[in-house]
């Protein structure tokens, strides 16, 4: 009787398409975790209150433990995973300025914008959601747009500068490029 | 009784843990198995009881049948690398860069060079757990020491080698070098060794002469974090892994009375554990063990008349425990003449709300456990699992992935425990996760309390008499730092009708905020400059350097615009000094009041990382928010009424207001810890500040009173 409302959904998760088998209100982040093996995106409330789960959706950031499978089907999913495409997975431990991070990761990364890091992935998700709508953000902007994303560890100023300094260096780079595509 | 059933739970106050007796550590190595343990190399072991030091150990024959207690113990390698073996746990405030830097700084190896295996019960010493800001004060110093008598090993070894006498080599850069230019790398020096040795009582660098200590070195693994990369405890998979679910009782205190757990069953490779009162289910999906979890019903015989948070409060003063003590507001003598203040301040309880909530992936391999966990205290959870299994401790091996932080709220076993019944009933690994709502709810909290005061000042405008009691919150921060000629101050242990422990700092939150505010309401009601007030019962220089720096940076007395207010405050605890000051606004006459501006000055001796520091610090503000500004559970009848995220509120990015850092760098001075007593000023700060548009609730959060 319980697997009456069990589906297949064909998901398109960091540019590869996945099954799973489940029922249409299960969470996103549930498959993402538990069926796909992407534990980048946290659980942190289940009531899209904290943003731990945040990932893109077409390229918004959006709350993955809220996210009914059954609604996502066709969309664009990105979890932290995906977000540095082409990432070597290469490690020198002896530099911070390595390859294959997106510039928010970069961004985090040099401004240390984490203790623990549990709301990392979530934070720099928000942050690329944030950028695509506003990619020369105020410090007010920042923080009302990202008030639904909580690091408890209270380094929110600095991810504030984290926001700033990846959304000069992105600007930088469209300028570069012919502007924002 | 209210706590669930099994282990016993800590008590809040850090004194009562250290109460707790280390176990021996055997540690005597023949060669055979110093290179099944390490492969080869040296290994420096640091007792526990470092400060009696023992003698050179340097190139010590082994069975000498001695067994310290080890503190820690650093392995350099074939490679030349040193590998840090302590049972701390990184829980967020970043000591696993921190004490790389140390042990890197006198080992002369750049930071890279040095790893950290932390909180593993079969790999790493005991350690009685991650709080009281210990780590810096101790254990820094133990592997400072460790690493240079690693060092002054290799420069022995380096000249039996070159043949040349040690004083002509010195160690940089992982190599020992000698005058004429020969260098001799430490890989090259370690190979085929199998040395051990206790540490001495080696050359220490002094703080000036630090190179590594006192930069802002990166965080050592901040890429996995930037990249999701990072496993927490929830994120540990193995194979044949099953998921459980704990079935919770309707209130606290509750018994379970009858369970129908057919439609449970119903789902397929659903089982069902009950044990008394414990109530779990299996399933073979996540997703299959949340809807078996909701499937199952159950009664429960809940226990009627439990204490809210409106009555909790004169519950606390009817329900002491322990030897009665006579409150000090009764025993002190106030001299004639003097001018009395009396007030009481009422302390909620609160959630320490960790982004991850409590998770733990238990195995059974014949009768030995395994379990992955988020704690603070691996080695005090591994007693736990030893007692809840009726096994001995040997048998249990407690793994403490880096933490999605604690705040002294993951000092238990629960979920360890839990999973490690599920996963004997189910024959199979079982990971549990926590949701939000347990959390909140099955948690412990940071104590409520009552603090009570009275103080008198004498016509010259001094405090002659200053009386005390605390009421359930606890002892840490209850001795005044003020200059008094009588006073008494009480901590009264009494029950708590919810589960209370460690919260970052302790009580030194909740009497810090009730003596501040007090010392805020002496000066106002004497017409006497608050600053001024307390400088005038200040001896301590330290106190005195942090609350003159704070004030001239937020322009004391003065606010910033007219409708602005100032408030601040000054303490010390764990060996940290803080003043904290506050700007406000009303934005209107009915809107309450608006934090415009915190300023922080914090010194706790020697900095070793200003940018680890400075964020720790900031963070602790912060956090600060929450208890000052807006986090109370609120409960009745055995229920929390507000156990989700919406409804209790956390510090939020536009909750916080400018901050301003001023950290004070006394490289004359040892370190101390500072993850925690930064946080202790944030609310009377604020709460003084407030005073001036009208009358304060006694309660936390501040809040004014409608006219």
């Amino acid at each position: 009787m319980y697997n009456r409302r069990m589906a297949r959904y064909v998901l398109r998760v960091n540019g590869q398409d996945r099954e799973v088998d489940a029922e249409p209100g299960d969470s996103l982040l549930s498959v993402l975790r538990y069926d796909f093996g992407l534990t980048g995106s946290r659980y942190g409330c289940g009531e899209g209150q904290c943003g731990a789960c945040s990932v893109l959706l077409d390229g918004n950031a959006a709350r993955s433990c809220v996210t009914r499978v059954g609604s996502v089907g066709g969309k664009s999913i990105v979890t932290i995973e995906g977000l540095a495409a082409g990432t070597s997975g290469s490690r020198d431990a002896g530099s911070h300025h390595l390859p294959g991070l997106h510039p928010v990761q970069q961004a985090f990364l040099e401004t240390e914008a984490f203790q623990c890091g549990y709301c990392t992935s979530g934070m720099i998700m928000a942050t690329v959601g944030l950028l695509k709508t506003n990619p020369n953000p105020s410090e007010q902007d920042i923080a009302r747009l990202m008030d639904r994303s909580v690091c408890r560890c209270g380094t929110y100023p600095r991810i504030v500068k984290a926001v700033r300094l990846a959304a000069e260096r992105m600007r930088a780079t469209n300028a570069v490029a012919g502007g924002p595509r | 009784m209210t706590a669930p059933s099994s282990p016993s739970y800590p008590s809040p106050e850090i004194e009562r843990y250290e109460l707790s007796e280390p176990r021996r550590y055997v540690f005597e190595l023949e060669r055979r198995d110093f290179i099944r343990l390490f492969g080869a190399g040296l290994v420096v072991a640091v007792a526990a009881a470092d400060a009696l030091a023992q003698e050179s150990g340097r190139a010590r024959p082994q069975g000498r049948g001695d067994t310290p207690d080890l503190a820690a113990w650093i392995h350099i390698d074939e490679n030349g690398r040193a590998h840090v073996n302590t049972g701390k746990v990184e829980i967020g405030q970043n000591i696993r860069t921190s004490l790389s830097q140390t042990v890197a700084d006198e080992l002369r190896v750049p930071v890279a060079f040095v790893t950290l295996v932390m909180a593993d019960t079969d790999k790493t010493p005991f350690d009685m757990g991650t709080f009281g800001s210990m780590t810096t004060p101790r254990m820094a110093p133990v592997l400072a020491k460790a690493a240079a008598t690693a060092r002054e090993m290799l420069i022995d070894l380096a000249a039996s080698r070159l043949h040349v006498d040690r004083s002509a080599l010195f160690a940089r850069d992982g190599q020992v070098v000698a005058s004429n230019g020969l260098a001799l790398g430490y890989a090259e020096l370690a190979k085929g060794q199998a040395l051990t040795g206790t540490i001495a009582s080696p050359p220490l660098d002094a703080p000036a002469a630090w190179k590594i200590r006192g930069t802002a070195v990166p965080k050592v693994d901040g890429r996995d974090f930037v990249t999701g990369r990072h496993q927490y405890a929830a994120d540990v998979t193995l194979p044949g892994l099953v998921y459980g679910r704990i079935v919770r009782p309707d209130a606290f205190g509750a018994s379970l009375a009858a369970v129908d757990d057919a439609r449970a069953k119903a789902i397929p490779g659903v089982s069902v554990v009950r044990d008394g009162d414990f109530l779990g289910v299996v399933a073979p999906t996540e997703r299959a063990a949340a809807r078996a979890a909701n499937a199952v019903q159950a009664r429960w015989n809940t226990q009627p008349g439990q204490p809210s948070s409106e009555t909790v409060y004169d519950y606390f003063k009817k329900n002491a425990e322990g030897r009665a003590q006579t409150p000090a507001i009764e025993s002190i003598q106030v001299p004639s003449g003097a001018r009395t203040f009396e007030a009481s301040y009422r302390i909620p309880y609160i959630a320490h709300t960790p982004l991850e909530p409590r998770a733990a992936v238990a195995v059974w391999e014949g009768d030995k456990l395994t379990v992955w966990t988020g704690t603070q205290r691996p080695f005090g959870v591994r007693t736990e699992l030893a007692e809840a299994f009726h096994i001995p401790e040997e048998r249990v091996r407690v793994i403490v992935p880096d933490m999605g932080s604690g705040y002294g709220g993951k000092h238990t076993g629960d979920a360890a425990i839990e999973a490690a019944r599920l996963a004997k009933a189910a024959g199979k690994p079982v990971k549990l996760v926590w949701t939000r709502a347990e959390e909140f709810t099955w948690a412990y909290f940071r104590p409520a309390g009552v603090i009570d005061i009275k103080s008198a000042v004498d016509a010259n405008g001094r405090i002659v008499a200053w009386a005390f009691d605390n009421w359930n919150s606890g002892g840490a921060g209850l001795q005044t730092p003020y200059d008094v000629p009588a006073k008494a101050q009480v901590f009264h242990s009494t029950k708590s009708p919810l589960r209370q422990g460690s919260y970052r700092a302790l009580a030194a939150t909740a009497n810090n905020y009730a003596r501040e505010m007090h010392m805020d309401e002496m000066a106002r009601a004497l017409g006497i400059d608050a600053v001024e007030f307390r400088n005038r019962h200040l001896k301590d220089d330290r106190l005195r350097a942090v609350l003159a720096a704070v004030g001239q940076k937020i322009g004391w007395p003065k606010p910033s615009a007219d409708g602005r207010a100032l408030g601040i405050a000054c303490g010390t605890e764990k060996a940290g000094y803080v003043a904290t000051a506050a700007e406000v606004s009303r934005p209107s006459a009915s809107s309450g009041f608006k934090l415009e501006r915190v300023v922080i000055a914090f010194e706790c001796g020697a900095i070793v990382n200003p940018d680890g520091l400075k964020n720790q610090v900031e963070g602790s503000v912060v956090q600060g928010l929450g208890g000052a500004l807006f986090e109370a559970i609120d409960f009745a009848d055995g229920r929390v009424r507000n156990p989700t995220m919406e409804q209790y509120r956390v510090p939020r990015f536009k909750d916080v207001p400018v901050i301003d850092t001023i950290l004070i760098d006394r490289k004359d001075i040892p370190s101390a810890g500072a993850g925690e007593s930064s946080m202790i000023c944030v609310a009377p700060a604020i709460g003084s500040a407030v005073r001036a548009f009208g009358k304060l609730d006694t309660a936390l959060p501040v809040r004014l009173l409608s006219a």
